[in-house]
């Protein structure tokens, strides 16, 4: 009976299960990469409306774009992908790719001008959430044929003004760069929507991997493209699979019934290292925390109040304890890596110089509210900060809710004090300078809720000005002391304190090698991997 | 000997006025009571915790506010801190003790709310009869059928996380069952001979209802009560579990378990300790709730 | 049972037999409160500082972009009218969509509570199994060290902090000693192995023959289940001791007794057919708690089930998948309770 309960099971599994797995220490299939990731924050992976992390890995893996960043060398930058060369023309307005021969879609179509063509313009028309990345260059529904071009395997796009074309192209590497199968999505087209309602669940890319499967809260499947035309990947299969605790990863891991886990918090992390067979990779990403002070409150629109709050936080010791490992002190609006990035950081935890600050500015029996999303790292953050500020006399009273919650409280500009955090969108500085420090008109009736210094109230003090003349200077070095002379300005005057950047620790069986998360400006890579 | 005399006069055969003889029953009902050893270590635990709420600040070893980074996670037995330390370095011990008091404060304001509508609900509708019965039992059975942890969890998502929110999220799911017992006590109150008599001398549906009919449906309600309190706690606990109940940085004992969720392989008495704590004083509600039954309401119990 | 508590006070004409008037009442009460219970979800949603416009665009979207989304969910219109859309939609048997993550809301149900559907009928026989003999040798020995083993027994179930002791669980029985499987419904290996049939993976798995997963199933649902279980149990064998107390002081009893009739025939044969009708309403009730109340036990399991899923879905103001969640928990609570009251009245001797 046994040996026919065995039999039967050989024969019905066949993939991928083996018979030992029970046994103490199991090991994944040599040609399959099994990962557990939280990927609840999916939504849709079409990528003209894709804009979450879990999720901007599917389109990463799936869909190849006009130029990419190699998980390999990832400071190299921008490299050619889809389009093999482009020309920048004289008025430096347009910019002409040539597209790579040869390159065939998943499902067999060959990969034109046409369908590079087509998939900016249905990212610009379809204008869902990530379509700013590619409408702050002046594309509109309306325009966005003459714009956006195809000539025989040249694609034109021309934008309203002179930008760096570092900053194009680095847009280019987003998700919503991917470029789409014409042919198959106007297929599924449904009511005039481009076929957006298929690919929120469907793909048709031209990457290394194709997507089997996406089950919301489950998992992600995918198996590698033998034709990509950068060579076929190692793993031939890929499963994603949610698993939501931090301890359930890590026993899965230790177990060997998964090749990485990540998202490991950092006592598990410590625990995971002492494991046979793991190993833990860092890599800096670009997500910031940091606090938000609303301007439109008379107090904490002192610039007094502005500085003391600068140190009150107490950097190392959060550092050292429960963010041991994960996140890093960093005081600036542009991630460390970055174009730009600063070192600067001048504040530490000082209670008695902001006592100090806070009685020059008069401010007494301050009381205030500080809206914090239910994560538990923000809330030990925002906690710290609490006990911080009560030996300041300051009262702060922590309101924790959901992200959806808070962030429409912080939106409406209703917040005294925001605990956030803030990744960027595209690697190029704009995306963060463009925010922290940008906004043109804050008045209420802006309604510009995109912007992190509209949503504290924050005229910027002259910085708008500052970004709108670095994003389109072309000289590199002088682009970057620019940013750096922004940053300066920023860390002293502005309502932001900028507490800490974040490090992604994966922790992988020791046999994984070249794994990538996308460090601080792109998503996680498969195809590289191999074990 | 005055204690004797005290004692033979509330035990008397042959009470001399009203007062009297409820004083004598209530002291009858406490001698049955006392007899119950599980009901009184109950009802010991719930004293104790009563004073360790009244006397925390004396307690408590520490502010339970109080952090230190350098000293986060320490073990059971640590050097002054007996119970160890939490994720911020806070003295668990001290947050289990002033925890007490938001248990407390929890159990007072649900115990209030919940059984006075359901009172108010089912003793009109008994009363009433007709449509508006029809009507407040089908808004009964509506809050009935409703899943009781996610109706709480939308009213606390629609009013807000807090304390006062999660207690009345709270009574809005445990009052129906206490409007069915006071209907049906009601209905059978209202055709009483008793009622009919008072109904001649020419009282009013409301004096009926409050003089009269309340009193009556008291009892029962309260022997309910006291049984359900261990699940209101549990409620609680499991909205602070799921970040809906107290706010940080105060000490719940749900949303202690929550945090202490984390290090639960490597830390694991963080979430231990508040776990127990729970099911302590649920524990002692039951018991005491169990003995509560036997003296009041004998029918219902074996 | 409450709704049949109110069928002989509706105005329906005499003339009709009296089983079509239950009939009818009966479905108009369900008629009834099921559209209360969606106004309720509904104006819940509604009045929710969650703006569904945001959860769905995310916090980078231009205005432009949030504009088209507010009036693509109709958001625009007075609350009655959105109102009355959903019911009409829900008529028709057509939930909506996800707002998060764009599939029919009735696909995900179907996905999800045959989850739950599993988790709590193992944990119902769990508790039958158990808690029916332990209820019964409790009554008959009344008073004995078993007595007092299934009192401790149920008073520690109905204080337990059901997450803590999911969590204790997980953490001896997976973390520490590697006994049962961990959080999830099967291991990773072993998900979409066997084709689904019912939904319910133990039975799929049989009938696919593949006892590989069968068993990697089971391991990991006899942890959740037994947790659900012995707090069923808890429950069914107080309430079966104290209906075969009631049984075996009644007077038919001392008469078999007097009669020479043998202790097991008098307990199993007579007291315990007598209670069987109660049982049934009391079994029918801990099954509907099981089914709607296990919403933490999901929660620390990672179990994919309605409970999980409607939590979620209310966190990020998914209001079409609480709405439809909500509608499918409530109407099972409500057929369940009629379904007991049915078998009430056809079991019990007196009610013919």
């Amino acid at each position: 009976m046994n040996t026919f309960a065995r039999l039967l099971s050989g024969a019905a599994i066949g993939l991928a299960v083996s018979v030992t797995s029970f046994a103490a220490v199991a090991e994944t299939p040599a040609n399959m990469l099994v990962i557990a990731h939280r990927i609840d924050d999916i939504t849709t992976i079409d990528p003209a409306e894709s804009f979450e992390f879990a999720g901007s890995d599917i389109s990463r893996n799936v869909y190849g774009r006009l130029v990419s960043l190699d998980p390999n060398d990832l400071a190299a930058g921008y490299k050619p992908d889809l389009a093999t060369s482009w020309e920048v023309s004289e008025d430096g307005k347009t910019i002409t790719f040539t597209m790579r021969e040869g390159v065939t879609f998943h499902s067999g179509n060959p990969v034109t001008a046409e369908d590079a063509a087509f998939s900016l313009q249905r990212a610009v028309i379809l204008n869902k959430t990530p379509a700013f990345i590619l409408t702050q260059f002046g594309f509109t529904a309306e325009n966005a044929t003459e714009t956006i071009r195809a000539e025989g395997n040249k694609l034109m796009i021309t934008t309203d003004k002179r930008y760096a074309t570092s900053f194009v192209l680095n847009c280019l590497t987003a998700t919503i760069g991917a470029i789409v199968d014409k042919e198959t999505v106007m297929a599924n087209e449904v009511d005039g929507d481009m076929g957006n309602e298929w690919l929120k669940t469907n793909s048709a890319g031209s990457g290394p991997y194709k997507l089997d499967s996406w089950k919301p809260n489950e998992s992600v499947t995918m198996s590698s493209n033998p034709d990509y035309y950068g060579g076929a990947p190692a793993m031939e299969r890929v499963i994603v699979r949610h698993v939501l605790e931090s301890a359930s990863q890590r026993l899965l891991l230790e177990r060997g019934d998964i090749d990485i886990a990540r998202n490991l918090n950092p006592e598990d992390i410590a625990g995971a290292a002492q494991a046979d067979g793991v190993t833990i990779e860092d890599e800096l990403k670009g997500r910031l925390m940091y606090i938000a002070l609303n301007q439109k409150h008379p107090e904490l629109s002192k610039p007094e109040v502005r500085q003391a709050f600068k140190y009150l936080i107490d950097y190392e010791g959060m550092r050292d304890s429960f963010l041991k490992g994960q996140y890093t002190i960093h005081q600036n609006f542009l991630p460390a890596t970055y174009l730009g990035a600063s070192e600067e950081n001048p504040f530490s935890y000082n209670i008695e110089k902001a006592k100090e600050l806070l009685a020059a500015a008069g401010v007494e029996d301050l009381e205030i509210e500080i809206g914090v999303r239910e994560a538990q790292e923000r809330i030990e953050i925002g906690q710290s900060f609490q006990n911080a500020a009560a030996q300041a006399g300051i009262t702060v009273n922590i309101t924790v809710g959901t992200a959806k919650q808070i962030l429409a409280r912080y939106r409406a500009r209703e917040l005294d004090v925001y605990l956030g955090a803030w990744g960027p969108d595209y690697p190029d500085p704009q995306t963060n300078a463009g925010t922290f420090a940008y906004n043109p008109d804050n008045s209420d009736e802006a309604n510009a809720t995109g912007l992190l210094a509209w949503r504290n109230s924050w005229d910027t003090g002259g910085l708008t000005e500052k970004v709108d003349a670095a994003v389109v200077e072309n000289d590199r070095d002088m682009r970057i002391q620019m940013y750096k002379d922004i940053q300066a300005e920023f860390r002293e005057t502005s309502p932001f304190v900028i507490m800490f950047q974040q490090i992604e620790q994966s922790a992988l069986r020791d046999n994984v090698t070249n794994w990538s998360t996308g460090q601080a400006v792109t998503s996680a890579a498969y195809w590289q991997v191999t074990k | 000997m005055a204690d004797m005399t005290l004692r033979q006069w509330l035990l008397t055969d042959t009470p001399t006025s009203r007062r009297h003889a409820k004083l004598s029953a209530l002291y009858q009902g406490w001698l049955a009571f006392r007899s119950n050893t599980m009901a009184m270590i109950g009802l010991g635990i719930l004293l104790l915790l009563v004073f360790i709420a009244a006397a925390a600040p004396l307690l408590a070893p520490h502010d339970p506010f109080v952090q230190n980074l350098g000293n986060r996670l320490a073990p059971l037995g640590s050097e002054g801190h007996l119970l160890g330390t939490d994720s911020l370095g806070r003295d668990i011990l001290s947050r289990l003790i002033y925890g007490a008091r938001i248990t407390l404060y929890i159990v007072a304001l649900v115990a209030l709310i919940a059984p006075v509508v359901g009172l108010l609900v089912g003793t009109v509708s008994g009363y009433v009869g007709g449509w508006v019965d029809i009507v407040l039992m089908r808004i009964t059975d509506i809050f009935l059928a409703f899943p009781r942890l996610v109706l709480a969890l939308a009213f606390v998502a629609a009013l807000g996380a807090g304390i006062e929110n999660a207690v009345i999220a709270i009574s809005l799911t445990a009052w129906p069952p206490y409007a069915r017992i006071a209907r049906a006590e009601t209905l059978t109150i209202r055709s009483s001979d008793y009622i009919a008599a008072i109904k001649l001398q020419g009282a009013g549906g409301l004096r009926i209802i409050t003089k009269h009919i309340w009193p009556l449906c008291i009892s029962s309600l309260i022997v309910r009560v006291t049984l359900d309190m261990a699940g209101i706690i549990l409620a609680a606990a499991g909205l602070g579990f799921l970040g809906l109940g107290a706010q940080p940085p105060s000490p719940e004992w749900g949303a202690m378990i929550s945090e202490g969720r984390r290090f639960i392989l490597d830390h694991w008495w963080v979430a231990t300790m508040p776990g127990l704590a729970i099911f302590t004083v649920s524990l002692a509600f039951n018991l005491l709730g169990d003995g509560l039954r036997d003296v009041l309401d004998p029918k219902a119990g074996e | 049972m409450a709704l049949a508590e109110d069928s002989g006070k509706g105005r329906v004409r005499a003339s009709l037999p009296p089983w079509i008037k239950t009939t009818i009442l009966t479905i108009g009460s369900i008629a009834m409160t099921m559209l209360g219970l969606l106004f309720v979800t509904f104006i819940i949603g509604r009045v929710m500082p969650i703006d569904p416009v945001l959860a769905i665009v995310g916090e980078r979207a231009s205005q432009s972009t949030y504009d088209a989304v507010f009036l693509e969910l109709g958001l625009d219109k007075p609350l009655i009218v959105q109102f009355g859309y959903y019911i009409w939609d829900v008529l028709h048997l057509d939930f909506g969509t996800s707002l998060l993550n764009a599939r029919p809301v009735s696909e995900d149900i179907a996905r999800v509570f045959p989850a739950t559907l599993e988790l709590a009928t193992l944990g119902i026989i769990i508790g039958i199994v158990i808690g029916v003999p332990l209820g019964v040798v409790a009554a008959a020995r009344k008073g004995s060290w078993i007595d007092q083993v299934a009192r401790v027994l149920a008073l520690v179930g109905y204080s337990m902090p059901i997450f803590w002791l999911g969590l204790m669980g997980l953490l001896i029985f997976y973390g520490i000693l590697g006994w049962v499987g961990g959080p999830g419904r099967v291991g990773i290996f072993y998900v979409d192995v066997v084709p689904s049939v019912t939904g319910l993976i133990l039975v799929d798995a049989a009938l696919d023959g593949n006892w590989d997963v069968f068993k990697n199933a089971f391991s990991h649902i006899i942890l959740p289940a037994s947790l659900l279980g012995y707090f069923s149990l808890a429950y069914i064998s107080r309430m079966t001791r104290s209906f075969m107390l009631e049984q075996l002081s009644a007077e038919y009893i001392t008469t078999a007794r007097v009669k020479g009739m043998s202790e097991w025939d008098v307990i199993w044969k007579h007291a315990f057919k007598n209670t069987r009708v109660q049982l049934i309403t009391v079994i029918a009730l801990s099954y509907a708690n099981l089914l709607e109340g296990s919403v933490l036990t999901e929660i620390i399991f990672s179990w994919p089930g309605i409970g999980s899923y409607i939590t979620t879905a209310l966190l990020s103001a998914d209001m079409n998948a609480v709405l439809g969640g909500t509608v499918v928990v409530g109407l099972i609570f409500i057929l369940l309770n009629i379904l007991s009251d049915l078998l009430y009245r056809v079991f019990d001797p007196r009610a013919k």
